[in-house]
């Protein structure tokens, strides 16, 4: 008896998990949890090169040794990574017939925004037409694309046709082992883009905006990476303004971005994900980790960002100024409202020398949220006569909503100059009180308001992104004040 | 135009005004004169529709229609204009941005079709000169930075561009020195048409010898104590507002 139990406990505990990765690449989506098997899988699905198993799987195993990091201002609930699925085959997005299925009030926000029909279908999950303009525009765009040598593709293809420019910078700008959200997207990372701007190349339009609608889709642990030769220039758009009703809670992303010498990046952002419902439920919880580092010598990295979405924001697009005169440049506007979290921010390190940075943050809290600035400037000691502008701005509606400000500021070079200012304002009731008797209704006097407070970033953005963020952070704000 | 008829307003609980009656017609100008106190700004409020001052009986008739039962927003689409006494700063929105929302918001709500950038600024530039207004103060955040009287000018400004039926300029004489005072009251006088009214809300007698009242109306402890023409505010100027107190046999 002994031994017939002894052996049923052997078993048990001995055999291996019990979908073995072999059986899992049959499958269309995983299940649920995370092991060293599941990452094996997931690398074998997409035909990866052993140096990229290998690469996740060191990943893995650092992953297991860190804790989930504690010091944002966020409330996070527990995340069971056990109860999540890593891997799930692209779907086939077409829920419905026609557009007349599909939520009325999401259709109202898309007219708001001003989204052409086609477009709305395709981003609610209506089944179109194949010959739908977007689609032919996308093919000529591509051509012209690779005529100049410009490579843009997803990250998988860029792995098969583009090993070593992958294998090349892939992790040297965020190491696996960089911190707990980099070390889970090195291990189980979906897809994203890749982006290669050749020598002397100025990219001619503005990547994405024409894709935008098949990059809406590209999963939960997203990576992209963009790499700038000598003297080139991009201009890179991602998300979208149109709301995203995504199922996956978690979503932990990575940008890299490479600019050599002279070479210029922009890198534009708009999220709009489900930020969860006004009594703060749901959600997606957005654990990004964006960095690029200004390689060359006078080079030049700038982010902007406008953050609506997302129930938890924990993300801080920073810049490594190594080349001497690099400029690295951060504009943010983020808004929270209801129940939302953010605590977004950026770190600027300054190694080379006569580098220079520009942060400019405005944070808009709303209802119930809690909205945080948290920055680092670093001037390292080679860092001779660098600079540092930064501007942190935040804007309350309503008494209930907290905003926060956490500057670090390390200058280890006495010829830096450093600068920082803050300033924290309140839509006024006789501020919307003023607008109401000149015939302007509190909705659109709020707009008016935030607009012109969030004026200095939304600038930053590309002309057409920019009309869109706008009308964004007007909807984003409906109904929080009276 | 206008018909109030013992209106009562209440701020926190606290009755201020007990039982107004006034009634303004096309083309008249009033002036609503009283001491500190006596609830000139709040019967301001009340008509523009801050919802601070909460009505507690009476009724407002305005172009035949109940005022009170509109929003702020469509009592000012309606024309029916405040002139501020504190205008406030809005950091950040642009005075073109602001008014061509304003104008057009209003030209919305009478189904008229927006006004175009060119022709905004063409119609900005006219009224320009009108307030003489520096050309510097359009091109910067609303009311932000402004001086005292820079705001004041701003009002008229504003009163000219949106073209009210009724306006009511609540105090707009304080803090003005003597040229602004001037440059104010002749913008009003020139809007002057025999479509519109002015009530002017006023302290001082000052600012009447440039804006001259066709009737006068003295505000003490929330009741209109006594009417007049231009010739009350000249006897009050002299005898002070102890003669009202004597007149009326109202006590403090």
């Amino acid at each position: 008896m002994a031994s017939e139990q002894d052996k049923i406990i052997n078993e048990v505990t001995g055999s291996d998990y019990k979908f073995g990765f072999e059986t899992l690449i049959e499958t269309e989506t995983f299940p649920k949890g995370l092991n060293e098997d599941i990452v094996k899988a997931i690398s074998k699905k997409k035909k990866e090169p052993d140096w990229l198993t290998e690469f996740r799987l060191k990943a893995y195993r650092h992953w297991k040794t860190m804790k989930m990091p504690e010091w944002a201002h966020l409330n996070i609930p527990e995340i069971d990574y056990n109860d999540l699925i890593y891997y799930a085959a692209p779907k086939q997005n077409a829920k419905y017939e026609s557009i007349d299925e599909v939520d009325p009030e999401l259709i109202d926000t898309f007219n708001k925004l001003g989204i052409p029909l086609e477009e709305q279908k395709q981003l609610a999950g209506v089944a179109v037409d194949a010959v739908m303009d977007s689609v032919s525009v996308k093919t000529t765009f591509t051509e012209t694309l690779a005529d100049l040598g410009i490579i843009f593709c997803s990250f998988s293809e860029a792995v098969q046709n583009y090993p070593d420019l992958v294998k090349k910078h892939m992790g040297s700008v965020v190491p696996y082992t960089d911190n707990y959200f980099a070390a889970l997207n090195s291990a189980v990372f979906s897809d994203g883009s890749f982006c290669y701007i050749p020598k002397g190349v100025r990219c001619p339009m503005e990547l994405s905006t024409y894709f935008r609608i098949n990059a809406a889709n590209t999963g939960q642990f997203e990576r992209t990476l963009i790499v700038a030769e000598d003297d080139s220039y991009v201009s890179y758009l991602e998300g979208c303004t149109a709301p995203q009703r995504d199922e996956n809670q978690l979503h932990a992303a990575i940008v890299e971005i490479v600019a050599m010498e002279r070479a210029e990046v922009k890198y534009s952002t708009v999220q709009n994900w489900f930020p969860g419902d006004k009594n703060g439920k749901g959600g997606i919880y957005n654990f990004v980790t964006k960095r690029g580092i200004c390689k060359g010598d006078n080079s030049k990295i700038s982010w902007t960002q406008v953050e609506t979405g997302s129930a938890v924001t924990w993300k801080y697009p920073s810049c490594i100024l190594k080349g001497d005169n690099s400029v690295g440049e951060f504009y943010s506007v983020a808004v929270t409202n209801n129940f939302q979290q953010a605590d977004t921010g950026t770190k600027m390190t300054h190694i080379g020398k006569n580098t220079k940075s520009i942060v400019v943050s405005k944070g808009i809290s709303a209802g119930k949220s809690e909205n945080s600035y948290r920055g680092l400037v670093k001037v390292l000691k080679g860092a001779e006569s660098a600079r540092n502008f930064s501007q942190c701005d935040s804007l309350l509606l309503g008494d209930k909503c907290g905003a926060h400000t956490f500057p670090y500021l390390e200058a280890d070079n006495d010829t830096a100059i450093v600068e920082h200012e803050a300033t924290t304002s309140k839509i006024g009731e006789d501020q919307i009180l003023y607008c109401n008797q000149r015939g302007i209704d509190t909705e659109t006097a709020i707009g008016l308001i935030v607009n012109g407070y969030a004026k200095e970033v939304l600038n930053k953005l590309p002309m057409e992104f920019a009309v869109e963020a706008q009308k964004l952070l007007e909807i984003s704000l409906e109904g929080s004040v009276g | 135009m206008l018909n109030i008829k013992n209106l009562k307003v209440a701020v926190e609980g606290k009755e201020i005004l007990k039982g107004i009656n006034l009634e303004v017609k096309p083309g008249e100008v009033h002036a609503v004169m009283g001491p500190n106190g006596s609830g000139k700004s709040t019967l301001a409020s009340a008509l523009a529709g801050n919802e601070n001052y909460e009505v507690t009986e009476g009724t407002v008739e305005y172009k035949g229609k109940d005022l009170l039962d509109l929003s702020p927003e469509n009592r000012a689409r309606e024309g029916l204009f405040l002139g501020f006494q504190y205008p406030v700063e809005i950091p950040g929105v642009s005075m073109v941005n602001f008014l061509r929302t304003a104008i057009n918001e209003q030209r919305k709500y009478k189904n008229e079709d927006p006004l175009s950038a060119g022709d905004f600024l063409k119609l900005m530039r006219e009224k320009k000169s009108l307030v003489e207004i520096d050309s510097d103060l359009t091109s910067r955040s609303v009311n932000e930075g402004f001086s005292g009287g820079e705001k004041k000018k701003n009002e008229i400004f504003q009163m000219a561009l949106l073209q009210p039926t009724l306006s009511i300029l609540d105090e707009t004489d304080s803090g003005l020195d003597i040229d602004a005072l001037r440059i104010v009251a002749n913008g009003v006088n020139k809007l002057k048409t025999d479509k519109n009214a002015t009530v002017v809300i006023t302290h001082y007698q000052r600012l009447l010898d440039y804006i001259v009242p066709d009737y006068v109306h003295v505000l003490y402890k929330g009741k209109i104590v006594k009417s007049g023409d231009k010739q009350l505010a000249i006897d009050l100027e002299e005898k002070g507002y102890e003669w009202i107190r004597q007149e009326t046999g109202i006590e403090v």
